[in-house]
């Protein structure tokens, strides 16, 4: 059976709860549902942000995820993956990014979920942008995102 | 060859894309970013630091050593600060 697996770019909002409903809807198999949402916070290194921004490089934002979440499905006996991220201008508080997985059992659905999440952060194409009183800055990379993402590298990147 | 910026390689470089003549004699991304720092103020601006920059040929991501022979589209950008 092919396990749904479901990547989306948006610019509009998501609802968690109606993503994470649509993997178990209809079927008995799934014992653990994990998700994930990342929220746009009102700080950023400790200084109050209006908002932020959400580049990001069409074509290949698409297929890293989905490659990523090929690699999840070859990893852990999961049944069915969504992931959607969201784009442009996000105020403090909304939502960003959703991953869900679907299990038997939740040791897969939560490592997979936290693996995608890993990747995400530092190969996915997104650079964010904040808004602050003083003007627009990106946002720095964080050595600790790069070194999450690295313990699931079997080998070493 | 099209090239592509995105964040700050895309603000200081002014342009989102472009289609470029590359020189022969340019072998792998790594020389393309040494010769784009070389085309004018702007891209000096962009590539000063080549080792933080990253870089994609046609949306998968490569190293600097990556040939760019038979590449249709290059892209180059900072690290990446999604999810």
């Amino acid at each position: 059976m092919t396990v749904p697996a479901i990547v989306r770019l948006q610019r509009e909002p998501f609802d968690a709860a109606v993503e994470a409903k649509k993997l178990t809807a209809g079927r008995t198999d799934v014992g653990a549902v994990v998700t994930f949402t990342g929220i746009c916070r009102g700080d950023e290194a400790n200084e109050p942000i209006a908002a932020l921004t959400l580049e990001h490089y069409p074509g290949m934002a698409e297929a890293e995820i989905e490659r990523h979440v090929t690699e999840a499905l070859a990893r852990w006996p999961l049944q069915g993956v969504t992931v959607i991220h969201r784009y442009g201008r996000i105020q403090p508080g909304e939502d960003i990014v959703l991953v869900v997985t679907a299990s038997s059992h939740r040791a897969a659905a939560f490592a997979a979920a936290e693996f995608l999440m890993d990747y995400l952060k530092t190969r996915a194409p997104f650079w964010k942008q904040v808004e602050k009183s003083g003007g627009k800055t990106w946002v720095d990379v964080k050595a600790t995102d790069d070194a999450a993402a690295g313990r699931w590298s079997k080998s070493g990147r | 060859m099209k090239l592509r910026y995105f964040a700050w390689v895309r603000e200081r470089v002014g342009k989102p894309e472009e289609d470029i003549e590359i020189p022969a004699g340019i072998a792998t991304v790594g020389e393309l970013m040494t010769w784009l720092a070389s085309r004018g103020e702007e891209y000096a601006h962009a590539f000063e630091n080549p080792k933080v920059i990253r870089a994609a040929i046609d949306r998968a991501h490569v190293k600097a050593q990556a040939t760019i022979l038979g590449a249709g589209e290059i892209a180059f950008f900072p690290p990446m600060t999604g999810g």
